[in-house]
């Protein structure tokens, strides 16, 4: 009679546990890049989210589509062509490179046009968001952690080259 | 191959550098012959101090045929509405002794080519200038009348009908002597990457121009067809006020038309399009 409460107690132990064994967000200032400069382990445990990925290439501080083509995101207009097409990015990098490609694409390919969407500056004469005001206090990421990882959760989707 | 496609290894590199990079020297067909009657130099051989190009080419040619159209023919234009009223007020009188432009200098004609050299040194000032300090040297010194704010639309139709008086002729700003250090200036601005976006002028106008960003056909961003008269705000807008739109929009802290920086800025920028004819007011989207 007694057992079923005990059994839910100690399941509740285990889970308030859980938090603590459950990985820290890596700070922008802190990500580890390999010598190719990709990111070996996830900013932040948890697995990222494809459709709020997606949304990103397209919307808000990623825009990633101002820039790149994706076949699979032909339903929205207007595609860039600064860089290359991303249709089958998944089998030309590792998960890692492209973590790295997207958190800061500047140690992957030095010198690129390509925005670093984990980093905090410094920069020269940071604005406002796109007020033309300068920047009241620090700068956050354009993309935050979780979204770096919904990012390449995505990425890792085009594994395939469209007809 | 100015673009920046370095490698970080991966032989998948291959495959995206076998795609056409736009770009190169490819010579456009269009013609602009303004009112049939006033021909416009829209690509010329790149001059010797802008390395990256051997050509370089007025924003007019990246434009769709529609709003090419529409500078080809002045009733179509509709820049020209700030051309006339800048006109009228060129022979209204202003200040304190109650001169008009037209006191001193007879007709706007009588300014004919005196835009294509501009931003240029001024020895009394002891600074270079662009047009609208010159007009409001005249303004505020000659005629004893308030200044005109830099980018108002007095301003813009003014330096409007400075362009219009000098279509055609081909720009040649000083870049030696005394212009020298301001031109270095400018052209160590031109290559700041700045904002949190990490963009400098060169990123889009240099190594992308011909190239799609989102819906925006990169132009090498020239400052010949200026003022330039844009579809998407419908008004004539200055070439500061272009170069405060495209800092700011690196997520940058943006500078004000007016300011030494752009004046530096402006003056290297109109530099790399020596060699083309002054085009505006040009109609651009
Ligand atoms: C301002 C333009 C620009 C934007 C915005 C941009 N990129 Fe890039 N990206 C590039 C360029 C250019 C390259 C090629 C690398 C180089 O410069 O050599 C590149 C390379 C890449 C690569 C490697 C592609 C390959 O096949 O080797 C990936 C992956 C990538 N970008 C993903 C993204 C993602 C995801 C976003 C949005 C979060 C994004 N990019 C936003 C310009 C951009
Ligand atoms: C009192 C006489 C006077 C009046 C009024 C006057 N200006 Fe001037 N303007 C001058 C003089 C003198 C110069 C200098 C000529 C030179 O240095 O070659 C000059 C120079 C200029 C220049 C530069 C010419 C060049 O070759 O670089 C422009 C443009 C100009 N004026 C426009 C205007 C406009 C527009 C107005 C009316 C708002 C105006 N001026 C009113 C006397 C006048
Ligand atoms: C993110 C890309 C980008 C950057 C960086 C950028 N611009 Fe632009 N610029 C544009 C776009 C897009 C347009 C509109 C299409 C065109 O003419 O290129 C434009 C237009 C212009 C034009 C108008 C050209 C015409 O013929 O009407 C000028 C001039 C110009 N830019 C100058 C600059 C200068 C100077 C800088 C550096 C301070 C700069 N731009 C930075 C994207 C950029």
């Amino acid at each position: 009679m007694f057992a079923k409460p005990v059994a839910c107690a100690a399941f509740l132990i285990v889970s308030g546990l859980a938090p603590l064994h459950a990985q820290e967000v890596v700070a922008p200032s802190a990500v580890s890049f390999t010598d190719m400069g990709g990111i070996e382990t996830s900013l932040t445990g948890t697995p990222g989210d494809v459709a709020a990925g997606a949304e990103l290439m397209n919307k808000g501080s990623g825009n990633c589509i101002a820039c790149h083509k994706v076949t699979a995101l032909s339903d929205l207009p207007f595609h860039g062509e600064i860089g290359p097409p991303l249709d089958g990015v998944a089998t030309r990098w590792d998960e890692a490179q492209l973590r790295g490609i997207v958190a800061n694409a500047k140690k992957t390919f030095p010198g690129t046009i390509m925005p670093a969407f984990y980093h905090t500056g410094p920069y020269v004469r940071p604005g406002d968001a796109f007020t033309g005001d300068a920047a009241k206090g620090d700068v956050a990421p354009l993309l935050s952690a979780q979204d770096v990882e919904n990012v390449v959760a995505y990425l890792m989707t085009l594994d395939t080259y469209p007809e | 191959m100015a673009r920046g496609f370095r490698s970080g290894g991966a032989a998948a590199l291959a495959l995206v550098l076998a795609a056409p990079l736009a770009g190169a020297d490819e010579v456009i067909d269009d013609e602009l012959v303004i009112n049939g009657e006033i021909p416009i130099v829209t690509q010329a051989p790149a001059p010797e101090h802008v390395e990256a190009f051997s050509v370089i080419r007025s924003g007019w040619t990246f434009r769709s045929p529609e709003t090419q159209a529409m500078e080809m023919d002045d009733f179509d234009n509709p820049a020209i509405l700030g051309v006339e009223a800048a006109r009228d007020d060129f022979d209204a009188s202003l200040g304190a002794n109650g001169e008009s432009c037209a006191s001193c200098h007879e007709s706007p004609e009588d300014l004919a080519g005196v835009r294509a050299v501009y931003p240029k040194w001024d020895d009394a000032a002891g600074e270079v200038q662009t047009i609208e300090m010159q007009v409001n040297e005249c303004v505020t010194e000659r005629m004893g009348a308030e200044a005109w704010p830099y980018d108002a639309s007095r301003m813009v139709n003014m330096s409007a009908l400075m362009s219009f008086v000098s279509r055609g002729e081909i720009v040649n700003v000083a870049i030696d002597g005394p212009a020298a250090e301001t031109w270095q200036q400018g052209k160590d601005m031109y290559y700041t990457r700045y904002g949190q976006l990490e963009l400098s002028c060169a990123n889009c106008h240099e190594d992308n121009y011909d190239n799609m960003i989102r819906a925006d056909h990169l132009s090498q961003g020239m400052v010949n067809g200026f003022p330039t008269y844009r579809l998407k705000n419908t008004k004539l807008n200055s070439v500061h006020n272009r170069f405060k739109g495209c800092i700011r929009d690196t997520m940058a802290q943006t500078f004000s038309p007016g300011s030494p920086e752009f004046v530096a800025l402006e003056l290297y920028v109109a530099s790399r399009g020596n060699g083309l004819s002054v085009e505006g007011p040009a109609v651009r989207n």
